[in-house]
């Protein structure tokens, strides 16, 4: 009996072996290399990875201009994946670099035996957590869709809990957020193992609800791949179809839990607050890129009937994820709250790109991705630094004198804040004008409104982080930097890894104000992969 | 090096100094230094521009533009006009005695602080010359980054509130325009301002002047001004309302009228009923407030509203008249909030002067971030400091008879123009115009009298000194501008507008 098996395009599959062949061999780290070098082993194998990443990545961009399946239809060879898996190794290879200073487990203590227990399968999980996130943007049917989905998320999970043992010490000092709200199941306010227990159990029901709503599409259609179900849809006018409208329907809540977009974000300021703070820094990020990406890619190809529904959804989501992240933002006092608000009224400020489903909205999306990942990996990891200075989590009320005691992180975060707030101090700002731009051209002028206004809201949070960093003398501070629990203990330690990702971030962030044309051009590139 | 090359100069010059302050670990004099040896430069820059521009052509000069995102029409398009080449000016004059004026208190944490007063210099000039409306928003934002920092940073006690006032008020309205602009633009095809078509669309109009109201700011927008101007460091007050106003009024000329220019005449009414309020209310508030800076912070309010009757009445005195008193005003305010800042650090709480105008021992002051804590503007603390200190009785004394428009003053010219403009439209403006000089007189002669006569207040320190050589060096040359423009004020009237009739020129967009 012979079996047919599909011409593999290994090239085009090359940077998702990169990342996930290197997981493996940090994952033979943590048995093979002794604890004193285990970290630097295991980071120098990530680094090596997702630089991999990045080359290929990159090569593909370049001899992929005639974009098609490879696999049999399972996965797109083509610029929208390769522009969405070199945003997604560049920040995990900032992630990498934060890591080694910021690894997960600086809260157990200072005993480096004990620091380093995990230290190999977290890079390990970073990197397969990576590669399943660059398969998902190149997803081709429903099938690679969601295996890819389960793949990055599970990772994801055990990345979220992997300071397990470390919540208890890292909370204590903090009396503004003993509240008993706050506690959760373990009597542990904010803990990481909650965290990965809630993310697990909520991104479990919108896998759930992802494959429910692929089954019916596919029961409709009788097709898994984005064209074929787009050729059933035209070809047995299925536009209206109950499965295929109701099935549409529970892919955009399932992509919404991803992308934490309103009102699918329950989870997101609980789990960005227990998360450690540069698995936080990778989540914010890299999640939204592929969500996003393959999300935009999905709409047009698979759905492009049926335009006027999940036009109309997206823009709905876009507007409950301005207002809710914005106005819930207002009221937070814990820094990552707050940017973890922020992250979803920006999931919002993107829908609008993508509710547009136009080629201007694919590019402004891309575009925007770019500053945006950067600014939101930046500031995570500045929370970081300031968190393993303080020992405690970061509030508004211990981030005061910040900007004068460290400069260089301080003005970066400046400068993230004022980006994010869509001030012409980055690349925020063109890429709201952007997105602004597509929903005009789509006709919908009451969406740039909404932006508008939820911008305006959103100064006010911003504006208060660096009110906290810069115009309150350090007096004013709760806890001295040193006196909680912190493991250095003394004066800042040096991170120089540190800040070399966040002047990466910085440099890309603000250099995306000035670089727009060559970027717009990339992205334009990518979409016309598109079926626009 | 080529004319077309200074106004990118001016803009960037200014931002690069910034740079290389922050970057630089220089001490606090080589800092702050750098930084005037930067403001200085660029007025050389803007001397050598305004030498080698052409008033007898018409149309942009000294043009430059580069593709910055061409799918949507936007480029990096700056310029110069006659009346834009006067605000650059007034821009960069009096950046560089703000300047001076922090180096010459010493200001906290220099590095910061000149920095931002730098970046600000930049942008302002960026909004002054921008040609294209992308362009010319995100200088308009970036104006308040420094601003917002510098305020709340180096501000007073209740800076918090003024901040977030300011921050806010100008941004519903800045945010709305970017709203406009992207309707504007896309409608148009292109975010040049110079090949940009005429608008008719009222909305789009609104969504402008609705920026531009707040910034300037007129009656009833300007609920930021008293807390921002008061709060602020004197040199921050004196940049807000010399200069950074100024791009409220510039953006009236240069967007709303020009290019929306039926919607002009359809709110023609509405805006110069604002900009009457504003005179009389800004008037009637200096009149009655009891503090220095409050008086200078609502005559600025007032003559906002002045400028704002001579632009809208869209006459060719109105235009000409509004550009003078642009720049009029610009050298007042800055002047006056500078005098008050040299006022406020000879007075106290405690009767002593700031330590280092005093012989006495300092009061010990506390954090260093926090502001000298007790200075007073408070006429009814103040008074009598024209004894023994000539130097600063001649000054304020010339730069308030300017500002109260006696004639053969550069704002009675000015004014003179203005109300001739809007007496064009209907003689009430003018009436209106004309009896809020009069207040104007009022409110400035007390103040005067309060600060410099009548009995020696109780806060003011009696070894307190005259200006010393470092202040005469900040304010003289501002006001030897003033008496300039006084001898000569067609200087500025007559080399704004190409042509003998402005609105024509406004009316064929500066082409």
């Amino acid at each position: 009996m012979t079996l047919h098996t599909p011409h593999i395009d290994w090239f085009g599959l090359s940077p998702v072996f990169a990342l996930i062949g290197t997981a493996f061999v940090a994952l033979l780290c943590a048995v093979l290399v002794p604890r004193a070098l285990r970290r630097l082993a295991a980071a120098g194998i990530a680094g090596a990875g997702f630089t991999a990443g990045i080359v290929l990545s990159i090569w593909l961009y370049v001899d992929s201009a005639h974009g098609h399946t490879i696999v049999s239809g399972a996965f797109y060879r083509d610029r929208w994946t390769a522009l969405g898996q070199i945003i997604l190794c560049a920040v995990g290879l900032a992630t990498t670099l934060v890591a080694v200073e910021h690894v997960p487990g600086w809260g157990r203590g200072s005993d480096p035996t004990r620091r380093d227990d995990h230290v190999a399968e977290f890079f390990a999980l970073l990197l397969a957590s990576a590669a399943g996130m660059a398969f998902f943007v190149g997803a081709a049917n429903l099938m690679t869709l969601f295996l890819s989905l389960e793949w990055f998320s599970i990772a994801l999970y055990v990345m979220c809990a992997i300071d397990y043992d470390a919540a208890a010490a890292s909370v204590g000092g903090e009396a503004a957020d003993a509240r008993p709200e706050d506690r959760g199941a373990f009597g542990v306010a904010g803990g990481s193992l909650e965290a990965g227990l809630k993310y697990l159990v909520v991104g479990s029901f919108g896998a759930g609800t992802l494959l429910f709503g692929s089954a019916l599409v596919y029961g409709a259609t009788g097709k898994i791949s984005f064209h074929g179900i787009a050729s059933a849809v035209a070809t047995h006018s299925l536009t209206s179809d109950t499965f295929v409208v109701v099935g549409i329907a529970l892919i955009v809540a399932g992509l919404g839990f991803k992308m934490s977009a309103a009102p699918f974000h329950m989870w997101t300021p609980d789990v960005y607050e227990g998360a450690p703070t540069t698995v936080t820094a990778w989540m914010s990020s890299a999640t939204k890129v592929a969500a996003l990406l393959l999300t935009f890619r999905l709409m047009t190809t698979a759905f492009p009937a049926n335009q006027h529904l999940w036009g109309w959804a997206f823009a709905i989501v876009a507007t409950a994820s301005l207002a809710i992240g914005n106005f819930a933002a207002l009221v937070q006092r814990n820094v990552k709250r707050i940017l973890a608000y922020s992250s979803i009224s920006h999931a919002g400020f993107m829908l609008i790109g993508l509710s547009a489903g136009s080629a201007l909205g694919g590019r402004a999306l891309m575009y925007y991705l770019i500053p945006y990942s950067a600014m939101a990996f930046g500031s995570f990891a500045i929370v970081a630094a300031r968190e393993r200075e303080l020992g405690v989590p970061v509030t508004l009320e211990n981030l005061a004198g910040f900007g004068w005691e460290r400069p260089f992180l301080g003005v970066a975060m400046w400068f993230f804040m004022f980006g994010f707030a869509g001030l012409p101090l980055g690349g925020g700002f063109v890429g709201k004008f952007y997105v602004f731009a597509a929903a005009y051209r789509h006709g919908w002028i009451w969406l740039v409104i909404v932006g508008v206004l939820a911008t305006l809201v959103s100064l006010y949070y911003y504006l208060g982080i660096v009110r906290a960093m810069y115009m309150r003398p350090s007096a004013e501070l709760q806890v001295q930097p040193g006196g909680g629990v912190a493991v250095s203990g003394g004066a800042p330690a040096a991170e120089s890894l540190l800040h070399i990702a966040v002047g990466a971030a910085l440099v890309v962030s603000f250099g995306s104000l000035f670089a727009v044309q060559p970027l717009i051009d990339l992205a334009r590139h990518a979409a016309s992969a598109l079926p626009l | 090096m080529s004319a077309t090359a200074l106004t990118s100069i001016l803009i960037w010059l200014p931002i690069a100094g910034a740079l290389l302050i922050w970057l630089l670990p220089l001490s606090r004099y080589a800092t702050g230094s750098l930084a005037l040896l930067f403001s200085l430069a660029e007025v050389g820059f803007w001397i050598e521009q305004a030498a080698r521009f052409d008033f007898a052509r018409s149309g942009l000069q000294m043009e430059e533009r580069a593709n910055w995102f061409g799918d949507l029409g936007v480029s990096y398009h700056v310029g110069v006009y006659g009346f834009s080449l006067w605000l650059v000016g007034l821009t960069v004059v009096a950046m560089a005695a703000c300047t001076g004026y922090g180096f010459w208190v010493g200001r906290e944490r220099p590095r910061a602080y000149y920095g931002l007063m730098l970046l600000l210099t930049g942008a302002t000039v960026g909004v002054f010359v921008a040609q294209d409306l992308i362009v010319f928003y995100a200088f308009f934002e970036a104006m308040l980054i420094p601003l917002y920092v510098l305020i709340g940073v180096w501000g007073g006690a209740r800076r918090m509130e003024a901040t977030i006032k300011l921050v806010l008020y100008t941004m519903t309205g800045s945010l709305l325009m970017l709203a406009a602009i992207v309707v504007y633009g896309l409608n148009a095809g292109t975010f040049d301002l110079v090949d940009g078509p005429a608008s008719a669309s009222r909305w789009l109009f609104l969504g402008f002047m609705l920026a531009f109201v707040i910034k300037a700011p007129l009656f009833p927008f300007h609920g930021w001004l008293p807390d921002a101007y008061r709060e602020a460091p004197p040199e921050v007050s004196a940049v807000l309302s010399g200069v950074i106003a100024k791009a409220g009024l510039y953006g009236m000329l240069r967007i709303a009228i020009a290019k929306f220019p039926d919607p002009t005449s359809f709110y023609r009414t509405t805006v110069l009923a604002l900009a009457a309020a504003a005179l009389v209310y800004g008037s009637l508030l200096a009149f009655r407030s009891t503090n220095f800076r409050d008086v200078v912070s609502y005559s600025s309010l007032a003559q906002s509203g002045l400028i704002a009757l001579g632009l809208f009445a869209g006459t060719d005195l109105g235009f000409d008249g509004a550009v003078l008193q642009m720049v009029a005003h610009g050298l007042i305010s800055t002047s006056l909030f500078l005098i008050a800042g040299t006022v406020e650090r000879r007075t106290s709480e405690y009767g002593h002067a700031d330590r280092f105008l005093s012989l006495r021992p300092p009061v010990p002051v506390g954090e260093s971030l926090e502001p000298v804590p007790v200075t007073v503007s408070d006429f009814r603390l103040l008074g009598g400091m024209a004894r023994g200190r000539p130097a600063l009785a001649t000054l304020l004394m010339t730069v308030g008879i300017i500002s109260l428009a006696v004639p053969g003053s550069a704002s009675f010219a000015g004014e003179f123009l203005i109300l001739a403009g809007v007496f064009q439209r209907a003689w009430w403006w003018s009436a209106i115009g004309a009896g809020a000089i009069v207040l104007a007189a009022m409110y400035m002669l007390r103040l005067i009298s309060a600060v410099l006569h009548e009995a020696r207040g109780s806060t003011v320190a009696e070894e307190a000194l005259d200006l010393r050589p470092g202040e005469l060096a900040l304010v003289v040359p501002l006001v030897a501008g003033l008496l300039l423009l006084s001898a000569w004020p067609a200087g500025i009237s007559h080399h704004s507008f190409f042509g003998q009739s402005p609105a024509a020129a406004v009316r064929s967009q500066f082409k």
